[in-house]
């Protein structure tokens, strides 16, 4: 018998849908995170009460949050409650709760708040797919996301958890769990590892492996994919995305095996996954002003060397639009760290209220750059148009283009 | 050639500050210097350069990256006259202590008289200080607030942000110049910039025009807004 739920959460409930309803009707966005906010406000223990008796995937980590999330959606195969609009703090997850009563729930978390969601949603499985610099000005350690972690999953018995061998702070994180599932997975940005999490002192990247003169070093793994045809727990898997780049193949590995460990059938789910062409209008063609483009979220450093490094060596256009709002993060210093030196012959148009900071970072990459300042004004091609934006300007470039 | 060493670029390089490093060298070759950037990995040796580049840095990162520095030669060429350019904390690590995590104090380089403690709150956000009568602009992201021995001359007085203490911000000594301005604080201040690369090769520089002064007028004209 499922425990009774409080009056006070159906009247939550209620409001979370009413709210929702009420700013979609007003079109304030897509009307997920103010209803939450209001039945959060109602009945604080909500989100327990809406997970409870349900298979919960909880998914986090720097980059691939959202695509991984999608993948698992879509490999389960039943109805699934989730938060694909992205809205990962607690208001977007009981949104997601409220608007599909499904058993089967997978939702990406923010980094940030990790703990307090599992502490309330008791999962079955938390994937932790990396930990790298992003928004410092306002999450400003990236040690200290991974000391809460570790002390979450030192704490939280019952949960499997899907984590990257190849981080050294996700396995910092992971190391004291129970049951981890440690999955080889491409991981080429490791820079905000050289330290030992555990010691200080340097860390030794060799091969396919790593350690630090303390002990600590990367675990066995359950599931490999670097380098060679994807495993889980022993099962061979033949992997084909529509999605491109090696990330992808990254986080499809940690997606399978999130769902091996819910009872999902891997071929089946394999299928369904290698079908996936775009996510949360990522990757997709899109049109507008009669230019083709196709719209890549790239919102840190390590997100945007993934992203360039499956750009073509064509000389198209590319197209890059950088903002500095509260969501991206105030401070883009990050342009910094992002190898821009890769775009060397393409031809740059920047946009974004940041256009002159990314020109800027272009001029010395000695990347020939365009600065946008009237629209209109763009060359017409029949080439798609690869156009990279971090979050907001990303979220301006899918509301302003249309699908093809 | 003009060799620009950037130190434990792995360690102090949390904010893009590697970024400096590219811009002081791309400013110089665009006048005809030769110059070249050298990383310096934790397992080097610290090179003789025209000039070093410490970033900031994460807490741990900041404390190994003071034990390293401390066992190495840099300190020994500093006071030969080797010319440093150092942000965040790296800033805190030239001084005589700083305190990062808790309030456990870890002995700094001891080159310049500045203490640095914990202040009571984070200091995130823009950051203006006037220096030699014009505007250095940048981002600053830091826990800490240092005090300035006597006689120690800072690099400039905050007008927006914190810098060292809400007043002054940073310091400058014949060897070493210092701010709180993190990450490509070079890229965004090229009359800054210039300044640093003159007193690397030790000449006036003519100055140039790049996409980066309309990125200096914006900012400032944000800042004062």
């Amino acid at each position: 018998m499922p425990r009774e739920t409080p009056f006070r959460d159906d009247v939550a409930k209620g409001a979370v849908r009413t709210v929702n309803l009420l700013s979609r009707l007003a079109s304030r966005g897509s009307g997920t995170v103010i209803g939450g906010r209001v039945g959060l406000a109602i009945a604080p223990g909500l989100l327990t009460n809406l997970a409870r008796g349900r298979d919960v995937v909880l998914v986090s980590g720097t980059n691939g949050k959202t695509t991984t999330t999608a993948m698992i959606a879509a490999g389960w195969g039943s109805r699934v409650a989730t938060n694909d609009t992205g809205s990962n703090m607690p208001e977007g997850l009981v949104a997601a709760l409220v608007a599909s009563k499904s058993r089967a729930v997978v939702l990406e978390v923010d980094e940030a708040w990790l703990s307090d969601v599992a502490r309330a949603t008791r999962p079955r499985v938390i994937a932790l797919l990396n930990l790298s610099r992003d928004q410092l000005d306002r999450a400003n350690e990236v040690r200290q996301i991974a000391e809460r972690w570790r002390a979450l999953l030192a704490d939280l018995s019952d949960v499997t958890v899907v984590a990257n061998a190849n981080d050294p702070l996700v396995v910092y994180a992971a190391e004291l769990a129970p049951n981890v599932a440690w999955c080889d997975v491409p991981t080429p940005w490791t820079t905000d590892a050289v330290s030992c999490p555990r010691c200080t002192k340097p860390l030794t990247f060799a091969d396919d492996s790593w350690w630090s003169d303390c002990g600590f070093a990367k675990p066995q793994v359950l599931v490999t994919t670097d380098g060679g045809p994807l495993i889980v727990r022993g099962t061979p898997l033949a992997v084909d995305l529509q999605l491109p780049g090696a990330f992808n193949e990254a986080n499809a590995a940690m997606a399978l095996t999130a769902l091996s460990f819910v009872e999902v059938d891997l071929q089946d789910a394999l299928e369904r996954v290698n079908a996936l062409s775009s996510v949360a209008g990522r990757f997709s063609l899109r049109q507008w002003r009669g230019h083709k483009l196709r719209l890549l979220l790239a919102k840190n450093p390590a997100g945007f060397a993934s992203m360039l490094s499956t750009l073509k060596s064509d000389g198209v256009d590319v197209w890059v639009a950088i903002n500095a709002r509260v969501a991206d993060g105030r401070d883009p210093s990050w342009l910094y760290d992002v190898p821009f030196e890769l775009l060397r012959g393409h031809r740059v148009y920047c946009f974004g209220d940041r256009r002159l900071d990314l020109a800027t970072r272009l001029d010395f990459a000695n990347v020939a750059y365009v600065v946008v300042t009237d629209e209109s004004a763009l060359p017409k091609s029949s080439d798609v148009i690869n156009v990279l934006a971090n979050y907001t300007a990303f979220q301006e470039w899918r509301a302003r283009t249309k699908a093809c | 050639m003009l060799t620009i060493a950037l130190i434990y670029p792995e360690l102090l390089g949390t904010y893009g500050d590697g970024g400096n490093a590219l811009v002081l060298a791309e400013r110089a070759r665009r006048r005809g210097f030769d110059s070249e950037i050298v990383n310096v990995g934790i397992a080097d040796e610290v090179p003789d350069a025209a000039i070093y580049l410490l970033g900031g840095g994460e807490d741990g990162p900041q404390r190994l990256g003071a034990d390293l520095l401390r066992a190495s030669s840099f300190a020994a060429r500093v006071r030969d006259g080797n010319f440093v350019f150092a942000v965040c904390a790296g800033l805190q690590l030239l001084g005589t202590s700083f305190s990062v995590e808790g309030d456990d104090e870890y002995e700094g380089l001891g080159l310049v008289d500045a203490t640095t403690t914990r202040g009571e709150t984070r200091s995130v956000g823009e950051l203006l200080v006037r220096v030699d009568g014009r505007a250095l602009v940048g981002f600053e992201n830091h826990g800490g607030r240092t005090t300035l021995g006597e006689g120690v001359e800072a690099l400039g007085a905050v007008e927006v942000g914190r810098g060292n203490d809400g007043t002054v911000d940073g310091f400058r000594t014949p060897e070493l110049w210092a701010s709180y301005a993190h990450g490509p604080v070079l890229a965004m201040n090229p009359w800054f910039a210039d300044k640093v690369l003159g007193r690397a090769l030790g000449r006036e520089l003519d100055p140039l025009v790049t996409v980066a002064d309309q990125l200096y007028d914006e900012r400032v004209a944000t800042l004062a807004r």
